[in-house]
């Protein structure tokens, strides 16, 4: 079937006629390009709010305290306080619907890069999730790991950084991973403000040659090929770090 | 009589329903091995673990060299340097080797170069017998072994005093002995040593010092032979005819 006539001239008309390839490419780029920064901006964002949160939950009972003590420790409840509802409300409402508010709303009046756009949208939604992917990892360390480091002498901040977040990263890889896959995916709603992704691309070419098939399932398959890389690369990660526990 | 080196005056630690600590004095000088005994409960641990403010307490001052760590003044970080701690559970870091274990402190806090940090750890590991372990990861170790790394992490720091939280209580019966040997071999050197501990062989043998503690009080304390052959409170007599 793949080889008739047929197909052989669906291929010719939707990739190759007028250059239609170049929607498929040049959406993968803007696909690619927008999830990467999108993930260093949730990276970002979702580590930042870990931190606070944890720290929160470590410190919050403490009674013992000097005065810029107190002080960090209501600026600490405040942080606490407003991560606290950017988790709620990202996680409590649509991907859509927040990418076409931050557009249509926010950036309304303003001319700008529509993929600036749609990596803020999706590294403020994908910083939520990673959030609490990364605290997970954080209350997974045992707390005697934390006393060590405190007892040597290391501050709060340099114990986290030292001791705490390797160990809390390398337990939430496989998550972190699945939350680079889910983002991925996620951008194909692009369309909804006329970012020209992948998913887009091969709307495109489905509207101008009337036929769904291969379009869409050359979207897909692209899709799929990157997924099982990222896959395999969090794999080679994983073990990696894992190397040290035999 | 040798210098004072750890003051404690009326320490009170309260948890939310019980008093761990209620009133506890004592104090410590240079290049003593005090050995704490209790049965579980009485505050031994939290006593020791309140000396370098991993508990932080609700009353009382405990003074270090002088200084008063339960002021918030004073830098609680600088003065866990001079503290070493060794946990029951080791607590080494496992994502770091045993030479990234003993010279990440060294290197991040007393500004030494790699070169100078790991020449410290590796005359340290020498001296406990571990020298050829020093690439390996804390998992392949044995508690034994990983016991002994622990204290040479501690040591690396060249701390004042060292607090030891039951040091062997989480180790097979086997290789108790390896680590008592370190701290035994320590306490030679004149480091002074507060040890919570159930070996009371141990803390006949070396200890300076035995203090008795129960429901956050200490009770008695003596030197060891008199502690251990004629206590005075009948409380003790009964511990000691039950552990020994």
């Amino acid at each position: 079937m793949f080889l008739s006539q047929g197909f052989r001239e669906d291929f010719y008309r939707n990739f190759i006629k007028d250059d239609r390839y170049k929607y498929l490419l040049n959406g993968l780029q803007v696909t690619l390009k927008v999830t990467f920064f999108a993930l260093i901006v949730g990276l970002v964002i979702g580590v930042v709010i870990a931190i606070i949160r944890s720290s929160y939950d470590k410190t919050h009972t403490t009674r013992y305290s000097s005065p810029l003590h107190c002080f960090l420790q209501i600026l600490l409840s405040i942080a606490n306080f407003f991560c606290n509802i950017y988790l709620t409300v990202i996680r409590g409402t649509p991907s859509t619907v927040q990418l076409m508010i931050i557009y249509f709303v926010i950036f309304g009046s303003v001319n700008i890069d529509k993929s600036i756009v749609a990596i803020c949208a999706f590294g403020i939604n994908s910083g939520a999730y990673v959030a609490e992917i990364v605290r997970s990892g954080i209350m997974s360390v045992d707390n005697g790991q934390f006393e060590a480091g405190r007892s040597l002498g290391f501050g709060y901040v340099p114990t986290m950084w030292y001791i705490i977040l390797p160990q809390a990263f390398k337990n939430v890889l496989p998550a972190l991973g699945n939350e680079v896959i889910v983002l991925l995916k996620e951008t194909s709603i692009s369309g909804y403000i006329a970012l020209e992704d992948l998913t887009m691309g091969a709307n495109i070419i489905r509207g101008q040659t009337y036929s769904a098939f291969l379009p869409l399932f050359a979207a897909a398959g692209i899709y799929l090929v990157i997924v099982m890389l990222l896959s395999a690369g969090v794999k080679k990660l994983e073990k990696n770090t894992r190397a040290n526990e035999r | 009589m040798s210098e004072v080196l750890i003051n404690v005056q009326g320490l009170v630690k309260e948890f939310s329903t019980t008093t761990a600590l209620d009133n506890v004095n004592a104090q410590i000088c240079q290049g003593e091995v005090v050995a704490v005994i209790g049965p579980s409960g009485s505050g031994k641990s939290t006593f020791l673990r309140c000396l370098n403010l991993l508990e932080e307490p609700t009353g009382g001052h405990i003074f270090f060299d002088g200084s008063d760590i339960t002021d918030p003044k004073n830098d609680i970080n600088k003065l866990r340097q001079r503290m070493g701690m060794v946990f029951q559970q080791f607590n080494l870091f496992p994502h770091m080797t045993v030479m990234q274990n003993l010279t990440l402190a060294p290197m991040k806090l007393q500004g030494k170069t790699k070169a100078q940090a790991e020449e410290k750890a590796l005359e340290l590991l020498k001296r406990v017998g571990l020298a050829d372990r020093a690439d390996s990861y804390p998992t392949q170790l044995s508690g034994g072994q990983k016991q002994r790394i622990a204290i040479v992490r501690a040591l690396c720091m060249e701390p004042d005093v060292m607090l030891f939280d039951e040091p062997t209580s989480a180790l097979d019966p086997e290789m108790v002995g390896e680590v008592l040997e370190v701290m035994r071999d320590l306490a030679k050197d004149n480091m002074t040593m507060i040890v919570v501990t159930h070996e009371m062989g141990f803390a006949r043998e070396v200890a300076t010092r035995v203090i008795f503690m129960e429901k956050g009080q200490i009770i008695e304390e003596n030197e060891p032979q008199k502690f251990f052959d004629e206590p005075q409170t009948q409380r003790l007599k009964e511990f000691l005819d039950k552990v020994l």
